[in-house]
């Protein structure tokens, strides 16, 4: 029984009326027969999905589901080796993540990508590398205008990691820096790039209940400021609470997709999670 | 933001007041000599250091740079008649087609496959260097016509040092600009995590091969003026011994710091000969130290040192 598997999307379909209040947004981001396989195994088949802007969407699954693939597929770090992604409209299939990011779309990772050998500020200005003036001449020279650039968005750096609550780890190097935190600055560093679309791939792991509720009270913020969040996590208490759709994997294939409702009321997730008999 | 520009200046400040008051401890010409030939070195460290230190790429190649400018700069000038200003850009822009045109494929590759493509370079580039003498002068090497700019002629130690000295502070004047800009923090990504670099839109081949040009040609630039000071130039300049020496130094020095960089070659063109007390045993001195600081400053000598002080951080 596959309810709502493809092209579930519409909120007539959606028994929860918090969802029916929201308006959907047209779709930001679409998944087409995408596939992937690691030297003959399959980590991606056939999948399809489409992601409204403005959503708070989750991809759920067991480990091994393959939501980091999917993942890595949608921000260009895997090449898919079939179907397509849509990015705005536009085919973005193995496009090089830099490229994506010009686009607006950036993400963050499951096992922390942070650069070690910089502040944390500086973290979060690297961020800023798409809106800088990044050519070789005016760096080597020190240019007014890309002086002028740098110290707003120093500025603007420092403000995004007041937002996400690390003020007080401004000054501090990226390395003396707890675990929490390191998550949130990678958080910080995403949204310095200014993008439509943020991935986040399991920004609560390893946190404790009261950060992980941080870190949901920051996502929610992302999302009212217009932001389109696709989030892969495993703490279900959050999935359930802040995501506006989900996506269920299983074993690289779609399982379910609909409101939390829907999902969590989904046997075949359910089976996928609990191992029912078949 | 404020000490940031504040040990800017400072270090530009406090590296020009030692290269002025040098002079008046150094006795005599030989020692004027050491001091121009660390110049030299420091030059292409810093350079050398942008790649490695900052962007965290190796190269065990650039002597072949060095040796490049340095024949440019003899053959265009003795051979063919050149100005010397104009041999040295030819030779900059040459070295830095070359570098641009080896650094997409190879850059591509990380770690020991790195160190081995550029090494490769290295080595083609002094084997050219000793097989074509009609030009070269083949092993022997080539005397090189001094340099003249606006009919002055640049000679001797007491002039060469100055030009140098003011190479050296503009060269890491231009290192340290680069690092605190857009670019130099891209650079840096690059080092610390790539992927992560290229989510937020940085260019992560573009930058890559734009260090690795950039360090290349100053090394080029040293290379013509050192073989206009020394008059004569051999393939060693340009070979594999000569890029392990200058990595040496930007590690030795402190990777990722400017005057680290400048620390690691003025000690270690020193310390050579320094140690030349111990006559037969020089070599297994130097290499004691070598590895000693190594083992007990794996950041490098001036980070160490740096960390040391309370108050200051930053190098």
């Amino acid at each position: 029984m596959k309810m709502l598997a493809t092209n579930a999307y519409g909120a007539d379909l959606s028994p929860d009326t918090t969802a029916q209040a929201r308006r959907v947004g047209p779709p930001i981001l679409k998944v087409e027969h995408l596939s992937r396989e690691f030297g003959g195994v399959l980590a991606i088949g056939d999948l399809s999905f489409t992601i409204a802007a403005g959503d708070i969407h989750s991809i759920i699954g067991p480990n091994g589901a393959g939501k980091t693939t999917l993942f890595n597929l949608v921000t260009g770090v895997y090449k898919p080796s079939g179907g397509r992604v849509l990015f705005d409209g536009a085919d973005v299939s193995g496009m090089a993540p830099y490229r994506l990011a010009a686009r607006g779309m950036s993400r963050t990772f499951q096992n922390l990508q942070i650069f070690f050998n910089m502040t944390a500020l500086e973290n979060v200005m690297v961020g800023r590398h798409l809106h800088l003036n990044t050519r070789l001449l005016p760096a080597l020279f020190r240019f007014p205008s890309l002086v002028r650039k740098d110290r707003e968005a120093k500025d603007r750096a420092a403000q995004l990691m007041t937002e996400v609550g690390l003020e007080r780890y401004i000054d501090a190097d990226a390395a003396s820096m707890p675990y929490g935190a390191l998550k949130r600055l990678e958080i910080a560093r995403a949204l310095a790039s200014e993008p439509k679309l943020l991935l986040l791939d399991e920004p609560a792991a390893g946190l404790n209940a009261t950060e992980s509720r941080e870190i949901d009270e920051v996502i929610k913020s992302v999302a009212a400021a217009g932001v389109t969040i696709v989030l892969v996590e495993h703490d279900m208490k959050m999935v359930m609470g802040i995501s506006h759709r989900i996506t269920a994997l299983n074993q690289g294939r779609m399982l379910a997709e609909g409101t939390p409702q829907e999902v969590a009321a989904n046997a075949d997730v359910i089976a996928a999670y609990l191992g029912a008999a078949p | 933001m404020n000490a940031l520009l504040h040990g800017r200046l400072t270090g530009l400040l406090a590296l020009g007041a030692v290269i002025a008051v040098l002079p008046a401890f150094l006795p005599n010409n030989f020692y004027l000599d050491i001091a121009i030939l660390a110049g030299f070195n420091a030059v292409v460290c810093v350079g050398l250091n942008l790649l490695i230190g900052y962007a965290g790429q190796i190269s065990l190649g650039h002597a072949g740079f060095f040796g490049i400018g340095a024949y440019a700069s003899g053959v265009l000038v003795g051979v063919y008649g050149w100005p010397p200003v104009l041999a040295l850009l030819a030779g900059a822009v040459f070295v830095g087609l070359l570098a641009f045109l080896v650094a997409k494929p190879i850059l591509r590759l990380k770690g020991h496959y790195l160190a081995m493509a550029t090494l490769g370079i290295g080595i083609i580039v002094s084997i050219v260097l000793r097989t074509e003498s009609g030009l070269t002068g083949g092993p022997d090497g080539m005397m090189v016509e001094p340099f003249r700019i606006f009919g002055v002629e640049l000679y001797g130690e007491k002039v060469w040092y100055w030009v140098v000295g003011v190479l050296l502070v503009g060269v890491v004047w231009l290192s340290l600009n680069l690092i605190d800009s857009p670019m130099g923090r891209a650079l840096r990504a690059v080092h610390g995590s790539e992927v992560a670099a290229e989510v937020v839109g940085v260019d992560t081949a573009r930058f890559k091969v734009l260090v690795f040009v950039l360090s290349a040609v100053f090394a080029s630039v040293a290379g013509s003026l050192f073989a206009h000071y020394t008059g004569l130039i051999t393939p060693a300049k340009a070979d594999f011994f000569k890029s392990i020496e200058l990595v040496t130094m930007v590690v030795f020095g402190g990777m990722a710091s400017t005057f680290g960089a400048v620390v690691g070659a003025v000690v270690l063109t020193l310390l050579p000969q320094a140690l030349t007390v111990f006559q037969d045993y020089q070599q297994i001195v130097l290499g004691g130290i070598l590895m000693a600081t190594m083992v007990f400053m794996p950041k490098g000598l001036l980070p160490t040192l740096a960390a040391l002080l309370p108050a200051r951080r930053r190098a």
